[in-house]
């Protein structure tokens, strides 16, 4: 492992921001933090980094115990929420900080910072200002300063959190290009679950500052391990009484459900012939077009969840009475979830739509 | 904006808002008042613009005002730039070090609260009638203004710059030069223009009870020559001084540290 987190403490106060957190990452990983505002997602990145300090527990960096350095001698790269340039040094200055701090060369600076520019896209603004510069051209500046002294770790807060939607989803795909091309070691912030699935190899589930469960994204989507989890990927409908659904049994052992959109099939009323035994009938409540799909609200004798309904499939409209078909929900106890399969569907290439 | 627009009526309502925007209409009311209020009075108890301007050429030709307006702003140019040279440095070590901090805060909130002026007597004892207790009188006046606001800019100093520089592996020293300096700028730089005018308030009081020359020298024996033109002139003159080198220092501020944030 190449960083390493064993049982990190973190009070303030009386509250817990991190309440005995422990994962490792690998090197030259991508990894998502991903958890609800206030989970402690930027305490664990602080600790990592030396700008705070853990009460208890240790942080390891290439094997070694950092607890007592100093974050100017961790050397690790830091983008922060707001960018936190200077605003009173152009962005050539800006850049050229970490270098200064190592007393390089001014030739080798100049090298360095136009070579930075040059891989962030965006060669001319040296001699401009941080209030100068747009929101996507300030969070990219704050990368290139960061990894200009040539950190073997990138943290970065949120980079997108300022960001509007559009230029967002572009400085991810160019973020994620940018990371692997480098191939530097980074743990990236996120509250945004489509961020971190889309471009990390590796997501760490916070929440109230512990750690819920660590996986890949597929198998962070796939298989939650917990409640939370359960509930805060996809986008879920919570099911309490799940039983009454054709093909799920009730387990009081396990008392919640959630069902995922992507798991519900509907059609036309009376159109499906097979499964009638897993088939459900129920009602649109609402209709959302989605762009490249249609999410449906359906009301099934009381329970109501949501499905995807492609754009291929038979146009339904609201009121209409329709059947659904269920694949699978997840059920959970207090601490655990599992996966439960309608048990009326036997042709499993119908799982996922 | 109105310059693409070829409509005269809209030219017109724009100079009308530019003299009131520069405040010269508020002055044309002044001036229009105190004409109004003179022919009240006696010259002697309120000159007429006209008699003050009369007076005004009076001693401004044969040199008085001049030699007044130049010995007062070089009293102001030598304590006002002392206090902040000194205020500066002492406010950045104090806003930065806790140590200082509290060590010099309880004195600084006490004198904060005493004037230059209150002092005067007690730095005519110690320096002497020439023109050291002048300059000290306006160092100490200077240095509480300054000093106040750059502390209070040290400690506002945006975190994440420090942790951003942290991070990049600068040392405390670096950091305090290249992140606390700078970030304190506007605060210094507002502390700055308080002390210029609390510089210029203390020198003519002071030289109205213990000097012969000056502006507020000129104000004060004036008096006794029954020239209440030349009072008007030298109040005038103070404030127009005032207030060219409040915009002198604005148009400096806003020319040199604009990058640093200040704002004019
Ligand atoms: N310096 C501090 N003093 C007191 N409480 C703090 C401090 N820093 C963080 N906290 C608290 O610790 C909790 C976790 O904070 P943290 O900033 O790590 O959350 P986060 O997951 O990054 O949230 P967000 O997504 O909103 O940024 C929050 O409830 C916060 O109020
Ligand atoms: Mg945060």
């Amino acid at each position: 492992m190449y960083i390493e987190l064993k049982h990190i403490n973190k009070a303030f106060g009386d509250f817990k921001a991190s309440d005995d957190v422990s994962f490792g990452i690998e090197k030259g990983r991508l990894v998502g933090l991903l958890g609800p505002s206030g989970s402690g997602k930027t305490t664990i990145l602080r600790i990592i980094a030396g700008l705070e300090h853990q009460d208890s527990g240790d942080v390891f960096i290439n094997g070694k115990l950092v607890n007592d350095i100093n974050a100017s001698q961790r050397g690790i790269g830091f983008v922060f929420q707001n960018y936190a340039l200077f605003p009173y040094m152009t962005v050539y200055d800006n850049i050229a900080y970490g270098l200064k701090v190592q007393k390089k060369s001014r030739e080798l600076i100049k090298e360095r910072v136009r070579e930075l520019l040059k891989l962030v896209e965006l060669p001319k603004l040296e001699k401009r200002y941080p209030e100068q510069l747009s929101g996507g051209q300030k969070q990219r500046i704050a990368f290139a300063r960061a990894l200009a002294p040539n950190p073997q770790l990138l943290l970065l807060d949120e980079p997108f959190a300022a960001i509007d939607a559009k230029v967002r989803q572009e400085l991810r795909t160019w973020l994620k290009d940018m990371i692997t091309q480098i191939g530097i070691t980074s743990i990236f912030v996120t509250h945004d679950q489509d961020e971190a699935i889309e471009i990390t190899d590796q997501i760490i589930v916070t929440n109230r500052g512990r750690v819920e469960q660590v996986g890949t994204p597929m198998d962070i989507y796939r298989n939650p391990h917990t409640p939370f989890v359960a509930r805060f990927i996809g986008n879920s409908t919570i099911l309490s009484e799940y039983g009454r659904l054709k093909g799920f049994d009730a387990d009081l052992s396990k008392p919640y459900g959630v069902v995922r959109p992507e798991y519900v099939k509907v059609s036309k009323y009376g159109v499906i012939q097979k499964y009638q035994n897993a088939l459900e009938e129920g009602i649109v409540k609402k209709v959302t077009f989605r762009g490249g799909y249609t999410e449906l609200t359906v009301d099934m004798n009381g329970i109501e969840l949501k499905a995807i309904h492609s754009l291929n499939d038979e146009i339904v409209s609201l009121g209409e009475k329709v059947n659904v078909l269920i694949y699978q929900i997840y059920v959970f106890d207090d601490t655990q979830a599992y996966q439960l399969i309608n048990k009326n569907l036997n042709d499993s290439s119908l799982y996922y739509i | 904006m109105s310059k693409f627009n070829n409509s005269g009526y809209v030219r017109k309502e724009s100079i009308w808002k530019k003299i009131i925007q520069k405040g010269l209409l508020t002055w044309l009311i002044l001036l229009v008042l105190w004409f109004i209020a003179s022919l009240y009075y006696t010259d002697d108890f309120l000159p007429s613009p006209l008699t003050t301007l009369k007076g005004a050429i009076s001693i401004v030709t044969n040199g008085t005002l001049k030699e007044d307006v130049a010995i007062s702003l070089l009293r102001v140019a030598k304590g006002w730039s002392l206090g902040v040279a000194v205020a500066v440095m002492l406010g950045l070590v104090v806003g930065q070090f806790k140590i200082f901090g509290w060590i010099l805060e309880p004195f600084l909130s006490f004198f904060r609260f005493v004037p230059a002026i209150g002092l005067l007597t007690l730095f005519l004892m110690w320096f002497g009638v020439g023109e050291k207790s002048k300059v000290v009188l306006i160092f100490y006046a200077t240095i509480f203004p300054v000093m106040v606001n750059t502390i209070a800019g040290v400690r506002a100093v945006d975190t994440s710059l420090v942790q951003a520089a942290e991070s990049m592996g600068a040392s405390g020293i670096r950091i305090f030069f290249t992140v606390v300096v700078p970030s304190s700028i506007p605060n210094i730089f507002t502390g700055i223009r308080l002390g210029l005018s609390g510089a210029i308030i203390s020198i003519v009081a002071a030289e109205m009870l213990a000097s012969q020359s000056g502006l507020g020298y000129l104000i004060y024996t004036s008096r006794m020559y029954y020239r209440t033109d030349w009072i008007f002139t030298g109040i005038l003159t103070l404030g127009l001084l005032g207030f060219l080198a409040d915009r002198l220092l604005q148009f400096l501020g806003g020319r040199y540290l604009k990058h640093f944030g200040v704002k004019i």
